[in-house]
């Protein structure tokens, strides 16, 4: 007996790497088109329209999920100054073109990627090392337009570069990071306690 | 033929454009390897070269660095099998000549603008310019055209040579993920403010890649090589390429989404992501099975034997750092906290390196040895082969001793920065000044030199190998196989 067993037959596997390999991007592309359709801003609450930087923003721990959320609250307009959806959105583009012209995340994470030289940014807007609400947005400006001169550095001695920010570039920075902090990440990260929670306790 | 000295006329068409991408790929690894100790320096000394050559710019240069060398490895190593697969002479080489300078110009110009231009103003002109601001793929959007249009060319003359000449299952493979591959950079190359969706894109290209089309077109790479070195049969050899296509496209696509549990993206990719990527280490074991019974059934008889202790390395490389240190922190409920640790970066250092830098090298040394004629690399090398094989030794060594180092870096940072104190910066930072940390940083520095001496004498090894070397290659008969050429000696 000479016939090859279809466990050992060339084309038997031949086709089956064509059809696992087309059902499988078949479903990868479906699921991207739900996905695109959940993450567009402002078109559910996990990714929340560029506007939200004109509120009040609080991530918090959700028992019923065991996990920690997002919370948006009261009018709390960044800078003093309640943006148009349109003004919001620009304002958030000048932020995240600024973030990759400056290269930020081969120092830093965002969302939990990039760079492990620096913490991470996706909740930067809301942690304690700005000390309170109406701390943070004066240190905030200042840090980033002289981060060497106002570095904590919390005894590393690793300290930010001055990397040429300019006031308005500083501005749509935070507008950038306070809208990314109010991003539904499923609980990542778990356990953060905010400048809220620590002024609370 | 003259044996024993680097001569062009030892090679085809192809073979002489695929030299030139291998040592434009030896000169970027070394890039790789120099900026990487700087910026493993920085950890230690955060001071040094502040404001001059940052952290950030050390590290794109490293990561970019090792991205293009790789690519030039796999690209030459594409040409260097063409002719001799498709039996016909490259269709279009001189383009694809052309094809190479350019695109070297423009790697060259892409890193002259990192070191001294490194950032521009928040608008769109950095980006296409200077700087894209993503990880891995930084190169301006300039850049990203002519890389599109290089690879067009490539993938012109491997589609138009196969045509001409003969299709076989590697080749029609392989062409196959030539197109995916090129594919899927484009999605990378826009810009959005929605950073959930910037980085949905991102990971197409860079999980896409690493696990799905690169893992491919190494299958392919691989296959060939052991047709050449081994003379293993074609038959057994695509076979267990098709299971291997089967294996790794139905687990790394879907595996992607192992990198949408925190970026915004809905809660059902926790189970699509973790269960399809928990499977991904299934090829590489199979890949692991198929080499080295092949390389058992032929008694370990082969050509070359720095490039067989390579494809070795190469298999249990692949499967330890992309496989074992993938798989640890896959599933959702542990990258919760190790995402975006040291841990990831210690699976990126042995997945990278046991994967591609593996394959690559031992590509070189079949080229190496052609190229000197197609001499003798087997046993009994001059000087008992001690530069290949402690080459081999420390850059072994070297990188794994940095993987074990960041592995506890990142344990502990996953502890005491996640676990404990919740990611804040001070969080951040406690975990930095720990002492487990600052040790491990130190270590890494230690190994990484151990790499860095283990990569200088591999290129002393291969612009030595088989220098003076009289023996042609031993002959292994393929009486089956018409198309390969398996070191048969051609009379001088
Ligand atoms: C040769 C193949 C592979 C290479 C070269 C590779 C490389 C990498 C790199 C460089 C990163 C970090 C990306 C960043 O900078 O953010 C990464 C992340 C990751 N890889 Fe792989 N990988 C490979 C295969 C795998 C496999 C087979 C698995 C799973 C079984 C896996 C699981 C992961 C996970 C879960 C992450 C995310 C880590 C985090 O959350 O921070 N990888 N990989
Ligand atoms: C002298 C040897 C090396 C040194 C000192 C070194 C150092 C570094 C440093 C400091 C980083 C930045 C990590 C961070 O952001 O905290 C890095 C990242 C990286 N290196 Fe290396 N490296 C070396 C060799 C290699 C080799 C041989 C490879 C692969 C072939 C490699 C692949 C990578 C990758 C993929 C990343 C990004 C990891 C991630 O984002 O998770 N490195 N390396
Ligand atoms: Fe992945």
């Amino acid at each position: 007996m000479n016939t090859t067993p279809l466990w050992a037959s060339e084309t038997f596997w031949k086709k089956t790497a064509i059809w696992v390999t087309a059902v499988s991007f078949l479903l990868l592309i479906v699921l991207t088109f739900d996905s695109m359709a959940k993450v567009s801003a402002g078109s559910t609450a996990r990714v929340p329209a560029y506007s939200v930087i004109n509120k009040k923003i609080d991530y918090r721990l959700n028992a019923k999920l065991n996990r920690y959320v997002p919370v948006v609250e009261s009018d709390a307009p960044l800078f003093g100054k309640t943006l148009s959806d349109e003004e919001a959105e620009k304002l958030v583009t000048l932020g995240k073109k600024t973030f990759q012209a400056k290269n930020c995340i081969n120092c830093h994470t965002i969302l939990g990627n990039g760079a492990y030289y620096a913490p991470d940014l996706t909740k930067s807007w809301l942690d304690p090392n700005w000390v309170d609400e109406t701390n943070r947005e004066t240190l905030m400006l200042a840090f980033l337009q002289d981060p060497a001169g106002n570095a904590r550095s919390y005894g590393t001695g690793r300290r930010m570069p001055d990397l040429g920010i300019t006031e308005d570039e500083a501005r749509g920075l935070i507008a950038f990071l306070k809208w990314t902090a109010a991003i539904d990440t499923n609980g990542f990260p778990h356990n953060f306690k905010t400048l809220y929670a620590q002024e609370n306790q | 033929m003259s044996v024993g000295v680097l001569d062009s006329r030892n090679l085809n068409g192809g073979q002489k454009l695929a030299v030139k991408y291998f040592i434009v790929a030896m000169v970027l690894f070394v890039a790789q390897i120099l900026f990487g100790l700087l910026a493993a320096v920085q950890f230690l000394a955060p001071g040094f070269l502040f404001e001059t050559l940052d952290f950030s710019v050390n590290r794109m240069l490293h990561i970019n660095a090792m991205i293009v060398w790789m690519l030039y490895g796999f690209i030459g190593a594409v040409y260097w099998f063409l002719e001799e697969e498709s039996g016909v002479e490259i269709v279009g080489l001189k383009l694809g000549e052309i094809a190479f300078w350019v695109l070297t110009a423009a790697v060259g110009v892409v890193v002259l603008v990192y070191l001294f231009l490194q950032i521009g103003a928040g608008d769109d002109t950095t980006r296409w310019l200077i700087n894209e601001g993503r990880e891995y793929i930084e190169a301006p959007r300039w850049a990203d055209i002519g890389i599109v249009a290089v690879m067009l060319v490539f993938f012109y003359n491997v589609a138009g040579t196969f045509s001409k000449g003969r299709w076989s299952g590697v080749s029609g493979v392989l062409t196959l993920d030539l197109v995916a591959l090129v594919g899927l950079y484009l999605a990378g190359m826009f810009y959005t403010t929605n950073v959930t969706v910037d980085h949905y894109w991102w990971w197409w290209v860079v999980h896409l890649w690493v696990e799905a089309t690169w893992e491919v077109l190494v299958g392919c790479i691989m296959a060939w090589s052991l047709m050449k070195l081994l003379g293993a049969r074609r038959k057994i050899v695509q076979t267990w390429l098709y299971i291997e296509v089967a294996l790794m496209f139905g687990s790394g696509i879907l595996g992607l989404g192992h990198h949408y549990f925190w970026i915004g993206t809905p809660e059902y990719w926790f189970p699509i992501g973790g269960f399809f990527s928990a499977l991904e280490p299934i090829p590489l074991v199979a890949m692991v099975v198929h080499s080295i019974y092949d390389a058992g059934v032929h008694k370990f008889k082969s050509t070359n034997h720095p490039a067989l202790g390579w494809v070795i390395a190469h298999t249990f490389g692949n499967f330890f750092g992309a496989g074992v240190w993938g798989f640890m922190h896959t599933l959702p409920q542990i990258n919760l906290y190790t995402h975006g640790t040291q841990w990831t970066a210690s699976h990126g250092h042995l997945s990278f390196f046991g994967a591609y830098a593996t394959i690559n090298i031992a590509f070189f040394y079949l080229a190496v040895q052609q190229w000197r004629g197609n001499v003798w690399m087997g046993a009994n090398l001059a000087d008992n082969g001690w530069k290949w094989k402690w080459s081999m030794v420390l850059l072994n060594l070297g990188v794994v001793g940095m993987t074990v180092a960041l592995l506890i870096a990142g344990y502990e940072q996953s502890f005491i920065e996640r676990a404990i104190e919740g990611s804040t910066w001070s969080g951040y930072f406690a975990a930095q000044t720990h002492p487990w940390f600052t040790q491990a940083m130190f270590w890494r520095l230690i190994f990484g030199i151990v790499t860095a001496v283990g990569l200088v004498l591999l290129i002393w090894d291969l612009a030595t190998i088989g220098a003076r070397e009289t023996r042609p290659a031993l002959v292994i008969e393929r009486p089956e196989e018409p198309g390969i050429k398996a070191a048969v000696v051609e009379t001088a």
